[in-house]
């Protein structure tokens, strides 16, 4: 039974549960639901999540882990004797897969029976020309062995999908008959109920933290996997990136920090002022009509998808600057330059900036402005010499979240910044950044035991890291901040 | 600027002058500076504001002008034969028959019947070459032409009128992107063959219209933008906001339900509220990566498949929603908690019963939010395969969502990596329609929270 179908019956299963499990409390209580000690209902839903409920954790955990098995096995069978010279026993296990799925489509496409397909035998069909019907497209001549392996792989998660199908039904069917058994009209279903839900509702909010794990787990071992590659030291302090895709790389890390915190800067020194000065007019000058009509309009810039950006950079502010400004005064003749980027992700964090100061500048108490005005100064003078100092921790951490999504942005970069990794100050060069990089390495189809590809996992742990902290840290400097003035 | 700001002590410290007498209506230098400061520091502001509206107009009107034409084409009309003996030796009308005719054939086929077109309306080709003639037709025409036919093989032997793509370039020449110079410089195109478009033009033979096939086709390989849409991109954006639906609205809601309503103060649900708020924060790209290590190498999903890009957008948006969830549910006020509990009703109850269905529209607000941010997200798919090139509509869920196929914001990548300048017009119109769907989900929030929301 396909998983589609096996949900289906569950939940009919489910819907069953509930019915029987109203009925069976009101039969319990002979028919006077003042008798029971919880509502019908309750008794039927409880029913209901029984039966639906570990069923469908044990399906899902078993489409997880029956691929790994199935593998493993397929895997341990195909004899090391077997590979062919150049071959990975990860491509060859990609080969078998892709042809145990394909006997499966012909198979569904009816253009072969079962009975056929088992007497299949590589050495006398084209098996590539038959897969290449149902429209599964091999690169080379199937091997016979790899043809064996496919078809143990198919038996094997056909076995597997079997066995889930009864597990998961049968363990459906317990759950039903053990809630149904226990109903009484005294039995507590509403509190069963709610401590069900309420186990769900606790997973559900794991799920969070289960996502966190995900990625600190995969970006550590791969990196601890990259490190067996390739040296941390000449990682983390080469000044050289240049990957080359038959080994002998020099992958350090700095160029690429070096282009991320340049371009970081720009966009910064683009936002910051803009954004904080925006804030401040704002909130302190700008008459009400203006105020309701411009902040929407400013944080419009927080809606736009990055990829709007980036071809913004791409197509008007890259050629813009060249012509302008890099080609007349010699600096360059690259469209795509640290400049480009860094002013249109500017434009892209000013709404960062000018909302979260806009927060923070309200919430200096008016009494502090009162005071100053009253002894005579400006609201300029105000601003500057009260408003500000005393909003200053505040505005620092909205400077640094606004940092923290400059770094870690991809698209604006990946279109506006360039490729190639350098260690240069001129502004209107091409540079590239750590999260180009990530791109460049893992798109495309990529072996995912070679340290250029690995590479990725450990550059993306040094952003998390370096992204995680700036936030800690802003989190921190912004909270502690706000407990000043309540 | 800084010395119209004397601080109080400074001023102090230099004691001014004897005061002259003068009218207090008068300002003195002094103040004259700090007042002039004072317009500067206001025209800063002004200047602010006014550079990120004037941002926020160069980014629409630079995408505007750019995709506009994109939702039109440039397209042939005249008359083709579609003679027996070239598409049907057999006469038999079988299938399998049928489809020996290549495009190849088709493509002379057309070619043929535009020259006759050209010479019955007796249009001048100055001596262009038959090839240069059959040039003005896109290479996707034949293709089109031969759909047309196995479609509906009572066609065969009958003249039909037919309406096909032109050329890239052709189509860029009435769209202003080529012009007669530029034609001369390059190699698939030449001045004559504008020439003869523009009398072919000036004949009603060939003229720009709605471009419904940019909606609804799938993506075209690279020698041939005229014929590249985006309805495989929109399926699968669509299929992917699916999943993030059904998914992110059941996990985000108890989750919020559970940290605002019932968890107690311990070091779990600590860890839990702190690991959201960094969640957050995390670079998209990063979530990639997970959806690569966790869902494509170790969960042997398949790559480039909605169901892994709505998975990684899940994780992404869980915290957006989760964090306006609680908003919403924080808002509703303890008395509505209180008089459930008083009359008898259980925790779970009241927040389930009551507070829950007035907190509805603010957690819905969140989640269309949510779901735009997820809609217009790059960085992961670009990961998890999404930018292959697919040709081929996804099935229909659920198997569908395991089927290849791309997403608007990658689609917009992916056109901007190509040769042809005609892809960056087509980009351009990908963003339009990408904005248009981001402005309905939007405003549909808007419209929520004005008509739901309810202040206590």
């Amino acid at each position: 039974m396909s998983a589609g179908l096996i949900i289906l019956v569950l939940l009919g299963l489910g819907a069953l549960g509930f019915f029987l499990g109203r009925r069976r409390s009101l039969a319990a209580a002979g028919g006077d639901s003042r008798r029971l000690h919880s509502l019908p209902r309750y008794h039927g839903q409880s029913a209901l999540l029984f039966t639906v409920v570990p069923a469908l954790l044990l399906m899902f955990a078993w489409l997880l882990v029956q691929p790994l098995l199935v593998d493993a096995r397929v895997s341990a069978g195909l004899a090391q004797a077997d590979l062919p010279p150049g071959a990975s026993q990860t491509l060859l296990m990609a080969d078998v897969r892709r042809v145990s799925d394909g006997i499966g489509r012909v198979v569904a496409a009816g253009r072969m029976t079962e009975t056929q397909v088992g007497a299949l035998n590589a050495g006398q069909t084209d098996v590539r020309a038959l897969l290449a019907q149902v429209g599964v497209a091999l690169g080379a001549e199937v091997r016979p062995e790899v043809f064996e392996a496919a078809k143990d792989h198919r038996a094997l998660s056909q076995t597997g999908r079997n066995a889930m199908t009864v597990a998961v039904l049968a363990l459906a069917l317990a759950g039903l008959a053990v809630s149904l058994s226990r109903i009484r009209a005294d039995y507590r279903a509403r509190n069963v109920y709610e401590r069900f839900v309420m186990a769900l509702l606790v997973l559900a909010s794991l799920v969070a933290v289960l996502t966190t794990v995900g990625i600190v787990l995969s970006l550590v071992f791969e990196t601890l996997n990259f490190f067996e590659r390739y040296p941390a030291l000449d990682f983390f302090f080469g000044t050289v990136w240049n990957p080359q895709f038959r080994g002998g790389s020099d992958l350090g890390i700095l160029p690429l920090l070096w282009g991320t915190l340049y371009i970081s800067f720009i966009a910064l020194l683009v936002a910051v002022p803009i954004g904080l000065m925006a804030a401040i007019y704002l909130s302190e000058y700008a008459s009400r009509r203006v105020r309701t009509v411009a902040k929407p309009l400013i944080e419009i810039l927080a809606g736009i998808p990055t990829i709007v950006y980036g071809l913004f950079a791409l197509v008007t502010v890259g050629p813009m600057l060249r012509d302008w400004f890099a080609q007349p005064l010699g600096l360059g003749n690259s469209s795509s330059s640290v400049m480009t980027a860094g002013i249109v992700m500017g434009i892209m964090i000013i709404p960062f900036v000018s909302s979260l100061s806009d927060d923070i500048i309200n919430a200096v108490p008016q009494s502090l402005r009162d005071g100053s005005l009253g002894l005579g100064a400006t609201p300029s003078e105000t601003i500057r010499q009260v408003v500000l100092p005393a909003a200053l921790p505040g505005v620092v951490g909205a400077i640094l979240l606004a940092a923290s999504r400059a770094i870690g942005e991809t698209m604006i970069v990946v279109m506006g910044a360039g490729a190639a990794a350098k260690l240069d100050l001129n502004p209107f060069e091409a540079m590239t950044t750590v999260t180009v990089k990530i791109v460049s390495q893992l798109t495309g189809d990529t072996e995912f035991a070679s340290a250029e590809t690995l590479v990725a996992f450990a550059l993306g742990l040094t952003l998390f890291v370096i992204t995680l902290g700036l936030n800690v840290l802003a989190l921190y400097i912004v909270r502690k901040y706000r407990e000043q003035y309540e | 600027m800084t010395d119209a700001t004397g601080t109080p002590a400074a001023a102090a410290a230099a004691p001014m002058p004897a005061p002259a007498r003068k009218s207090l209506l008068v300002p003195d230098p002094r103040v004259r500076r700090r007042n002039a400061a004072e317009a500067r520091f206001r025209i800063y502001g002004l200047i602010a504001v006014g550079l990120s509206l004037a941002a926020l107009a160069a980014l629409l009107i630079s995408i505007l002008s750019g995709g506009l034409p994109a939702f039109r084409q440039t397209y042939l009309s005249f008359p083709v034969e579609l003679a027996e003996a070239r598409l049907d030796k057999s006469g038999t009308r079988d299938r399998a028959e049928l489809q020996k005719a290549t495009t190849l054939t088709y493509g002379n086929l057309l070619a043929d019947a535009l020259r006759k077109a050209i010479a019955d309306r007796g249009i001048a080709t100055d001596g262009l070459s038959d090839k240069d003639v059959a040039g003005l037709l896109s290479a996707e025409a034949a293709a089109q032409l031969r759909n047309r036919v196995l479609a509906d093989p009572a066609l065969i032997g009958r003249t039909i009128e037919v309406s096909v793509l032109a050329h890239g370039r052709v189509d860029g020449y009435f769209k202003g992107r080529v012009t007669m110079d530029s034609a001369e410089r390059v190699s698939n195109i030449k001045p004559g063959q504008l020439v003869l478009a523009d009398r072919l033009a000036a004949a009603g033979m060939l003229g720009l219209r709605f471009n419904a096939a940019f909606i609804t086709a799938p993506d075209a390989s690279d020698q041939r933008p005229e014929a590249a849409g985006l309805g495989v991109a929109i399926l699968g954006s669509l299929y992917m906001m699916l999943v993030v639906l059904v998914l992110a609205l059941p996990l985000g809601v108890a989750a919020s339900i559970y940290l605002e309503e019932f968890a107690p103060r311990n070091r779990l649900t600590d860890l839990i509220e702190v690991n959201i708020a960094n969640l957050a924060a995390v670079p998209s790209i990063v979530f990639g990566i997970l959806g690569l290590a966790i869902f494509i190498n170790f969960a042997g999903l398949p790559q480039s498949a909605p169901i892994v890009g709505g998975l990684v957008l899940t994780l992404m948006t869980l915290p957006t929603i989760i964090i306006s969830t609680r908003a919403a549910l924080k808002a509703v006020p303890p008395s509505i908690r209180d008089a459930a509990l008083g009359i008898g009703a259980s925790k779970l109850q009241s927040v389930f019963h009551h507070v829950l269905p007035l907190a509805a529209p603010g957690i819905l607000t969140g989640v269309i939010i949510g779901l735009a941010q997820a809609l217009g997200e790059t960085a992961p798919l670009l990961l998890i395969g999404m930018v292959a090139f697919v040709r081929d509509y996804p099935a229909a869920p659920p198997e569908g969502l395991f089927d290849p196929a791309s997403a608007l914001p990658v689609q917009v990548y992916n056109w901007t990596q190509r040769g042809d300048p005609g892809f960056f017009e087509r980009a351009s119109g990908a963003i339009i329609v990408l904005l248009l769907f981001l402005l309905v989900l939007n405003a549909v929030a808007i419209i929520l929270r004005r008509r739901f929301e309810r202040r206590w």
